[in-house]
């Protein structure tokens, strides 16, 4: 019978094949699904993968949504690293979001250079204070972060709503819950003419530039690895664990936040009610099939962007609700998690023990 | 407060607690074996979903609650077979249940969106329905009411009266000890993750069927993260679920009557909608802030994987 043989050491091979091997089960378990709907599982295939970046312009729009993903999937993976359990990315990029939109409505008459470089400090700071509330809220009085965090998503939401339907609503906007657009000076310049290509992309690559340079190359990030592989030991080696605590969740919430504010100063250009956009969840994703590690982190964002595109080309020509993606997105983790008990175990075919 | 307004509150707060207590008690009985199932939230939408579907085409409401469980109880079983036979991370798990949970449902149920069914009716108990105050409130009501206390009385007895809760307790605390004296440490892990799926799936049926009668994309609006909440809230014990659900059911209600009401209020309806979310965070804090009340009470397998020697 086969049977799972804990492996002396954990498998590096693995740890990089699994996310290939989950992509490529979530791909076969894609084309079961088309055939179930009654669609042909090749075409169905072709419009999720192939025709959303048949073009320029799909790689951009590409690239666009991969943005946002890479930001809060950076940010997350410095907190995953240390088991700071932060979820509520989604939350904290709707701050940003609103922070930079602050900034933006308050400046809209000045042409100034500064705006931009505001907005984005708006947004970071916004998004990491509140991360600020559950780091505070598990480091004081030991309240769980998982809970925490993604309770304030929805705090969040309703905030955003109130801003766009009351104090920010736009006087011109014929009632509708949405601010002023942005003056071009609030915007991110476009880096490819004639696509929505914008400025954040290079931001969020700089941003795992850096992440890579904390989580690998600083004795900090070196810290909260070893806090979240051997927790023991951390605490042996005297590493403050409410320290690791507040840098995972802030780092995260700032990196949400700018994910917010190049949202709303690149696609958007302005705030209204429909920023849930999901992001911030489907970052989490990011995260674990990208193994925490900025390079990997950058694939899973592609991955998951085309995920994204996917879903509203089968939306538009096959008729299928959006939501396909969110599904595809689930079983990608699914999936992932489910290879990676090849990391710690290998597959042996032994006689049944009674 | 005249006497209609008290009874007419405390009837929603019954209504408005009711899921909480299914989905929370499901999950404490899961907790109670040692698995951390974060995937309430994708569970109780599965339920949701299921449930108003087939209520919907067999126009049987008793059907669909089935439906709700048995949907919620498959998603579960993939929880299960990952966190259990593969010793995958439970937080890890959990979470991708839950989005796939909220995306398999929204993906189900955009064909139902816009359609009301017809509302079930109550069910009246002869003689203390009478009650002055309180008998139309907790004795005219819905049949999943009456059946989330007995569920109540039921847990209770099973974890504290019954061999096979005794045994269930013992893997939630010692999986090593339970397996050397012979229990199957994770098939019982197995059955427990799949009661918790049952009730979160008639919480989300609750929702979709009984409490407001129709099918809206995030209708579960954090129900499912707010019972693990209560759990812990509950320091892991049945009764405390109970009281916790009335009182989360009555902040729910009561920003509902204040907005409904008319009143003219100087803050904004927004900030009463986060009322239960506020709540959540702060009942956390209050239960959490002695270390020893969480150490002390939490099954201490909760959450790790385990795995038979041998």
């Amino acid at each position: 019978m086969l049977r799972l043989e804990p492996r002396a050491e954990a498998s590096r091979l693995m740890s990089y094949l699994s996310p290939v091997l989950a992509a490529a089960l979530t791909l076969i378990a894609g084309m079961a699904v088309f055939s179930a709907l009654g669609k042909d599982p090749i075409e169905g295939l072709r419009l999720f993968l192939l025709s959303p970046v048949k073009d320029l312009y799909g790689v951009s729009e590409l690239l666009l949504k991969a943005t946002p993903l890479m930001l809060c999937a950076i940010g997350l993976a410095v907190g995953f690293r240390a088991n700071v359990w932060n979820i509520g990315a989604e939350g904290q990029f709707m701050l940003g979001t609103v922070g930079a939109t602050g900034v933006a409505l308050y400046f809209q008459e000045s042409d100034s250079g500064l705006i931009l470089p505001a907005m984005v400090v708006a947004g970071a700071v916004a998004g990491a204070a509140w991360a600020a509330i559950p780091a505070l809220l598990k480091t004081k009085f030991n309240a769980n972060e998982i809970l925490v965090s993604l309770m304030l998503v929805y705090v969040a939401q309703l905030f955003v709503s109130w801003l766009v339907f009351g104090p920010w609503k736009d006087p011109d906007g014929f009632n509708f819950p949405q601010t002023a657009m942005f003056g071009d000076s609030a915007l991110l310049p476009i880096l490819i003419e004639g696509t929505r290509l914008h400025a954040g992309f290079i931001i969020a690559l700089t941003a795992l530039v850096a992440g890579y340079a904390f989580m690998n190359r600083s004795y900090t990030g070196f810290k909260m690895r070893v806090a979240g592989e051997a927790a023991d030991a951390a605490r042996y080696a005297g590493f403050s664990a409410n320290r690791m605590i507040w840098i995972g969740l802030l780092t995260g919430g700032a990196a949400a936040g700018i994910a917010g504010m190049s949202e709303v100063a690149g696609p958007m250009g302005q705030l209204t009610d429909k920023v849930n956009l999901g992001y911030g969840f489907a970052a989490i994703i990011v995260a674990f099939v990208g193994r925490l590690n900025p390079f990997g982190i950058l694939l899973a964002s592609l991955l998951m962007a085309l995920l994204f595109l996917g879903g509203e080309q089968v939306q538009q020509y096959m008729n299928l609700p959006s939501s396909i993606s969110m599904v595809f997105q689930g079983l990608l983790l699914f999936f992932l998690l489910g290879s990676d008990v090849f990391i710690h175990y290998r597959l042996s075919f032994s006689r049944a023990t009674a | 407060m005249d006497a209609s307004l008290f009874s007419s509150m405390l009837f929603a707060t019954v209504v408005a607690g009711t899921p909480l207590i299914i989905v929370a008690l499901g999950l404490l009985v899961s907790e109670k074996a040692g698995v951390l199932n974060l995937g309430a939230e994708g569970m109780m939408a599965m339920g949701a979903v299921a449930a108003f579907a087939v209520t919907h085409h067999s126009g049987n409401p008793w059907l669909g609650v089935l439906a709700g469980m048995f949907a919620a109880m498959a998603v579960a079983l993939i929880f299960g077979f990952l966190t259990l036979t593969l010793q995958a991370n439970q937080v890890a798990a959990g979470l991708a249940l839950s989005i796939f949970g909220v995306g398999l449902s929204a993906f189900i149920g955009k064909p139902f969106e816009s359609i009301a069914l017809p509302a079930v009716p109550a069910i009246r108990i002869p003689f203390i329905a009478d009650l002055p105050l309180i008998g139309e409130a907790l004795y005219n009501q819905q049949a999943l009411v009456y059946l989330s206390w007995a569920l109540f009385w039921a847990v209770v007895w099973f974890l504290y009266r019954s061999r096979a809760g005794l045994v269930l307790r013992a893997v939630g605390e010692s999986p090593a000890s339970a397996h050397a004296i012979g229990h199957p440490v994770i098939r019982i892990r197995y059955l427990a993750v799949l009661f918790g799926g049952a009730m979160a799936g008639i919480g989300g049926a609750f929702l979709s069927v009984f409490y407001t009668p129709m099918w809206v994309e995030g209708m579960v609006a954090g129900r499912g993260w707010i019972a693990l909440a209560l759990v812990v809230f509950a320091t892991w014990r049945p009764l405390r679920v109970m009281i916790g659900a009335y009182l989360f059911g009555g902040v729910m209600i009561t920003q509902l009557f204040i907005q409904g009401s008319g009143m003219q209020l100087d803050f904004p309806a927004q900030f009463l909608s986060s009322l239960p979310y506020w709540a959540t965070i702060i009942v956390l804090v209050v239960i959490s802030r002695n270390v020893n009340t969480i150490r002390l009470n939490s099954p201490v397998s909760l959450g790790k994987p385990y795995r038979a020697e041998g």
